[in-house]
């Protein structure tokens, strides 16, 4: 991944910038709720929170203390433990120790802070800091911070279990609330999430991308993007607007969701949540009393669609009216899957999969996606990008999915009916990133070493 | 080592072929996704390669320069006929999809040919391994750091640069041709594109002598794009109407399977 390094202080033993000075200054502008993760590494001069730290800090390259796109997004410790990784290359491409670096150094006080089981543990500075952080930490309140490998595994089970409970429980309560015909309610928390994504995620991630790259903007410049974005994206998610713009933006928001676990959930914890929920998928979906096929069922006895705003459409949304008529004709999608996803933040959240055999509107052959399926699959890629290491792994996640993703449509076609959309693509994602973590990865980077082609 | 380096190098590499993506394959979902499909059956063999040659390296003496680089050649060497494999393997499962696709479409001709499918594989092909090839190099040419410190060439980007760009065609090519092979049974065919598939691959370990290695390939890209050319049912006169703008099936643009 890319660093920049501004040269405005050069320090004189160092050869390249440091750009601690400006984005202490940023820093301590921004309002702490945007990022906890950096606390650590950035405000070295406010919070002298062990001095270890520090002089580790302080003696360390240049590049440790940069803010960039992976420290933005990663922040738990790796265990002290004896690498597993295996380092078959004796001569190692002068690329790869920047990209490893970034890997190994995280903001340790924020997590290690954070980690008390919930509570508030550490100084005060970081009451703030950890407002933000605690949202998610009511998820995963077992901390990925400790030196055994056992512990930190059983850590990050317990948190899936933990998760995967609440995604459960949220989705048998929205099948409540669709049996028994509580539309207006659904419809309000529909509302509310995807305001809640729009306007202050979107804000959050904004204010990092201008951490990140040191851009100061004022706040009546940002109040007015964030507006426009957020209300072009409500006006087009729940009523009318132009089909590619309302994809563009049901696409936007699964990304910032995406974003949001890729940042908060702790690295074990993500993948073994990404296991277990294609697994809650498959059993959801294709178990006959799994709360997804039941809400299939009951939106094929009344014949109505399932919250149209949640489900991408690749054709025509049939209910949200069209500002242009789309282009219906897509070779070979001839049957539909939708899954569904209500967006949380503070909120817990659930989804659901369906397909609804179309055969009424003869204009909509898209195939529908669920946008929980678009989050899962972002998370998988997003995560293979942070902190996987190189872009051979991110491509081949994503090449991966996507291969998974049309075999699903393929078995679609076959059955017609409901199928999960998560099982076979997060096996593959998770198959080839590991595999080419350790296996492919050592093999081109000595290849491109001696500059070999296969 | 800047903006510039990189820009420049992603588009001598990528650029031929993200301008064949865009012209003849982006609008096409079907081609898309055999087109990514190619590429995922590329990434198995690299899959199953990088697996023989991480075992191996594991068993060895770790310490020996010379059995590493001997240890790599023979990884190279594999994983070009595990690439080939998996593109006898992909064409075999596409002759079987073909049926399939036109039994569910319904329709009577089939929705995209095997010629078609040739192209769109060797390009998928090419496209992931070019990638896995450079991607790494152009996102290291970004940031700050002087080429060749310690004696290497200097010429390392815009070298991984043009040979990308060779061998991306070249697996195009190589897909048209090894298809044609396999629909008239053409065994020569075939071997053929498996041994310059090899001498391309071998002819790599002379880097950093550029010249031994660049000029060989291209003339073999140059080969191979003629005889890919013929083999797909170009000849000089289809030439000639195609650019004087006299090609009637070309100006109609209709895209019936041949």
């Amino acid at each position: 991944m890319q660093r920049r390094f501004l040269m405005e202080h050069p320090h004189p033993q160092m050869p390249f910038g440091r750009r601690e000075l400006s984005l202490n200054v940023t820093h301590a502008c921004n309002a702490q709720l945007i990022d906890t993760a950096n606390t650590g590494q950035t405000d070295r001069s406010f919070a002298p929170r062990s001095l270890l730290h520090r002089a580790a800090m302080n003696a360390s390259d240049s590049d440790d203390d940069s803010y960039n796109e992976r420290t933005a997004l990663v922040q738990s410790e790796n265990p002290v433990v004896p690498s597993y990784r295996p380092e078959p290359d004796v001569n190692p491409p002068s690329d790869s120790p920047p990209k490893r670096s970034g890997v190994t150094r995280r903001a340790g006080p924020a997590a290690m802070d954070g980690g008390g089981g919930g509570s508030v543990g550490g100084s005060d500075q970081d009451v703030d800091a950890d407002d933000e952080e605690l949202t998610l930490k009511i998820y995963t309140p077992f901390t990925e911070n400790t030196p055994s490998v056992g512990r930190r595994l059983l850590n990050s089970v317990l948190n899936t279990i933990i998760m995967i409970s609440v995604i459960v429980v949220m989705t048998i309560f929205l099948v409540i609330l669709y049996k028994y015909r509580c539309y207006k309610f659904i419809h309000g928390w529909l509302i509310l999430s995807s305001l809640m994504l729009l306007f202050w995620f979107s804000f959050m991630y904004l204010g990092e991308v201008f951490k990140t790259y040191n851009l100061a903007v004022d706040y009546p410049t940002v109040g007015v993007i964030i507006w426009n974005f957020g209300a072009v994206g409500m006006i087009c998610i729940h009523w009318k607007g132009p089909l590619q713009l309302q994809q563009a933006y049901l696409i936007l928001i699964s990304a910032l969701m995406a974003l949001v676990f890729i940042k908060y959930l702790p690295e074990w914890s993500a993948w073994v949540i990404l296991g277990a929920i294609s697994v809650y998928d498959l059993v959801a979906v294709l178990s006959p009393k799994g709360p997804l096929r039941m809400l299939v069922e009951t939106a094929q006895e009344r014949n109505e669609p399932i919250f149209p705003a949640l489900i991408y459409s690749s054709a025509m949304m049939w209910t949200v009216g069209m500002a242009n008529p789309a282009d219906a004709q897509r070779s070979g999608h001839e049957t539909d899957e939708e899954a569904e996803q209500s967006s949380r933040g503070a909120q817990p959240e659930s989804r659901q999969s369906r397909a609804i055999p179309e055969d009424d509107l003869e204009e909509d052959r898209g195939v529908k996606l669920g946008l929980g399926d678009f989050i899962f699959y972002s998370v998988l890629v997003g995560k293979a990008a942070a902190t996987g290491g190189d872009w051979n792994t991110t491509l081949a996640c994503f090449v991966a999915i996507l291969i998974g993703l049309c075999l699903t449509l393929l078995l679609l076609a076959i059955f017609k009916k409901a199928l999960p959309a998560l099982p076979i693509s997060i096996t593959f994602g998770l198959v080839f990133y590991f595999s080419t973590d350790f296996l492919v990865q050592p093999f081109m980077d000595n290849l491109a070493a001696h500059q070999f082609y296969i | 080592m800047t903006a510039a380096v990189f820009f420049g190098c992603t588009f001598i590499a990528f650029g031929p072929a993200i301008a064949l993506f865009l012209f003849t394959i982006a609008r096409e979902p079907l081609r898309v996704i055999f087109l990514i499909a190619g590429a995922f059956f590329w990434l198995v063999s690299l899959l199953l390669s990088s697996l023989v040659w991480f075992i191996s390296v594991q068993i060895s003496n770790k310490d020996s320069a010379a059995q590493q680089k001997g240890l790599l050649i023979f990884g190279v060497v594999l994983s070009v006929l595990l690439q080939e494999t998996f593109r006898f393997a992909y064409y075999k499962l596409l002759k079987k999809a073909n049926e399939g696709l036109l039994a569910l479409s319904q329709e009577e001709t089939m929705p995209i040919s095997i010629r078609q499918l040739a192209y769109v594989s060797g390009l998928g092909f090419g496209f992931m391994s070019g990638a896995f090839s450079v991607v790494n190099i152009l996102a290291d040419s970004v940031g700050p750091g002087t080429v060749g410190i310690h004696g290497d060439s200097q010429h390392y980007f815009l070298s991984s640069a043009f040979m990308t760009m060779a061998i991306i065609l070249l697996h195009m090519f190589w897909g048209v041709v090894f298809f044609d092979a396999c629909e008239k049974q053409r065994w020569w065919a075939v071997a053929a594109v498996v041994i310059s598939h090899l001498t391309v691959s071998c002819l790599t370990f002379q880097n950093p002598e550029y010249v031994a290695s660049l000029v060989p390939t291209y003339v073999i890209l140059f080969l191979m794009g003629v005889w890919a050319f013929y083999s797909a049912g170009g000849s000089l006169r289809n030439l000639k109407l195609c650019l004087t703008c006299k090609d009637k099936d070309f100006l109609l643009a209709n895209h019936r399977p041949r």
